[in-house]
């Protein structure tokens, strides 16, 4: 063959390669640019179907953001969201790291089918669970309440990251807990003093995982909670800021871009790991 | 003498690893029965009740609660579209992420920008994604029909209202989903494939394999069980899913989008009757059941190669 035509090949394999997957990237990020992009327009812009909605046919301004901050419970929603998220955080890591140690090391082969059961009950969805839960947080007198959901987010990290934690603590070598054994620890106390120093970026991912989770949970929160000022963001700006037939675009576009992206990023960086726990063994 | 024995023997607990396995995960497990096993079984009881929101006392009812589902237009339109839209949507996602996992395998310049942008619609969370998607669908606004009238595909009289006709609501649905799902979808695949040795992919090239051969008789084979774990969660995902439901088209038109999980809530929560509520979402029970189980299979095959 000719060397001009394999170069043309290369390059319409190449050029084949980068459509595809700026076609995938676009899909994918599309509606968050939009979103983006209606932030800063200006309503009367963003409602008159014969401007260039790709253009800022007026210049941008900062209005919507102002709305937001200033004329919204949108700022209470995100300390509502971190506050929940802190507290899940601390219950998961209690719970879940003890018990992925656990089920890595010292429950043997019973340990194993307890794991898996442990992993399973991720299946089990929010929306079977609700109805009930719903009369029990009643009964509790925790409606209304962020704590209802600091008590059952739990439900659906602890699961998770004790599999998780599972994996990352069958990674380390069991070497260097029977040596510092050997050298007089407890079982416990090589746990803590050898294992837990070399785990902080497992302990990391767990923490980034259950934030994010607490952040996207929608149906525990729109059940428990009816009250505005105690909304979680992933609720409060699909309830509270629709209403009706009156939309305020440019306000709410800015609320959901400013909750989606940067937790993303975040999450970019561990998204290896999180992989490694969703493949269930399948991979080796 | 005997306060050194109690000693010893506290030691001694402290240090059999049976009781400190117990001991550690213990409290996890507790918790777990406490808010999944328990609420679950709440659940089976309440459908077989007469309970709503208000009431101070329940009878039983046996499957009184059932019967009255099933007979309800409703509940079996609802039934219909889970099921389609959960099928529908997997496919779909299947099929993509299987391209844009090969086309990720490559290296290039500014891959993890890429893959960051990939990502976004599995990390942020759903309610708002899905509302980016109310205001790119508007019935005024949407975005899409804008472009395609001014590239001439529609024509002046043509504008779909994507969320009101049974249909395109529908379609739009799945579309959602799909975004959602495909990240995750993509990079299970993608850890199957990079795990492939590349011993193999060049045993193939030097026998002579073309590119659909290498893929259906070598890559897709190989593949297969961390495929049927995407597929599983992505079938979980949708099927138990009223979130995009919700925010897009509430169940309508005409309950044409109306899944279980929606229905369940609408019913149970908005209506107040917790008992038919707990009835429709134990629905979702078999297919949770019958996933649980493929997914233990998978884990096990794995564990004895």
């Amino acid at each position: 063959m000719p060397s001009g035509l394999h170069k043309l090949k290369a390059w319409g394999a190449k050029g084949g390669h980068f459509g595809i997957v700026a076609a995938f990237a676009t899909f994918a990020a599309f509606p968050f640019y939009w979103m983006l992009l209606t932030t800063f327009k200006e309503t009367r812009d963003l409602l008159n179907p014969n401007n260039n909605p790709f253009l800022f046919n007026d210049p941008p301004t900062l209005e919507h953001l102002k709305l937001l901050f200033e004329e919204t419970l949108y700022v209470q929603w995100l300390w509502n969201t971190a506050w929940v998220g802190v507290l899940v955080v601390a219950i998961t890591l209690l719970l879940a790291i003890p018990a992925g140690y656990a089920l890595a090391r010292l429950t043997g082969r019973a340990g194993e089918q307890l794991g898996i059961g442990i992993f399973l009950t991720y299946l089990v969805p929010p929306t079977l669970l609700f109805i009930p839960l719903s009369r029990v947080i009643a009964d509790l007198g925790l409606q209304d309440s962020l704590w209802s959901l600091v008590l059952v987010y739990p439900s659906f990290t602890v699961p998770f990251c004790t599999w998780l934690m599972m994996g990352f603590f069958k990674a380390i070598p069991r070497d260097l807990e029977e040596a510092a054994m050997i050298d007089g620890l407890s079982r416990f106390g090589a746990f803590v003093k050898v294992v837990m120093p070399m785990s902080v970026a497992g302990v990391l991912t767990l923490v980034i995982f259950s934030f994010t989770l607490v952040m996207q949970e929608f149906v525990y929160a729109l059940t428990f909670i009816t009250a505005a000022s105690k909304f979680t963001v992933s609720v409060g700006v699909p309830t509270f800021l629709v209403r009706g037939d009156v939309y305020f675009w440019g306000s709410l576009m800015a609320g959901c871009f400013i909750a989606s992206v940067p937790i993303a990023i975040v999450y970019n960086f561990f998204v290896g790991r999180f992989i490694a726990g969703f493949t269930v063994g399948a991979i080796k | 003498m005997a306060q050194d024995a109690r000693v010893s023997r506290l030691g001694h607990f402290l240090d059999s690893e049976k009781w400190l396995g117990r001991l550690m995960i213990g409290p996890a497990i507790l918790f777990i029965v406490a808010v999944v096993g328990f609420p679950l079984f709440l659940a089976l009881f309440y459908s077989v009740s007469d309970i709503t929101v208000g009431s101070e006392s329940m009878a039983f009812v046996g499957l009184e609660n059932f019967k009255n589902v099933i007979q309800d237009p409703t509940f079996r339109q609802a039934l219909w579209n889970t099921f389609v839209f959960a099928i529908v949507s997997n496919v779909v996602v299947l099929v993509l992420a299987k391209v844009l996992a090969l086309a990720l395998l490559k290296d290039f310049r500014g891959k993890w920008f890429v893959r960051l942008l990939i990502l976004l619609p599995w990390v942020a969370p759903i309610s708002l994604g899905s509302i980016g998607w109310l205001w790119i669908l508007d019935s005024i606004y949407s975005i899409i029909n804008w472009t395609l009238r001014a590239v001439g595909i529609f024509g002046p009289h043509t504008w779909p209202i994507w969320l009101g006709q049974p249909n395109l609501a529908m379609a739009s649905v799945i579309t959602v989903h799909a975004w959602r799902l495909l990240p995750l979808a993509t990079i299970i695949l993608l850890a199957g494939l990079t795990s492939i040795p590349q011993d193999i992919h060049d045993a193939a090239a030097v026998d002579g394999a073309g590119f659909w051969r290498h893929l259906f008789e070598i890559t897709i084979p190989l593949v297969m069980p961390i495929m049927l774990v995407a597929v599983l969660f992505g079938i979980v995902f949708t099927f138990t899913d009223m979130i995009v439901i919700y925010v897009l088209t509430r169940g309508g038109p005409y309950d044409m989008t109306q899944v279980l999980a929606s229905l369940a809530f609408f019913t149970g929560i908005d209506g107040g009757d917790l008992a038919q509520g707990a009835a429709i979402a134990l629905f979702l029970l078999p297919v949770l059941a019958a996933s649980a189980i493929l997914l233990l299979r998978v884990a096990r095959r794995a564990e004895v190669t």
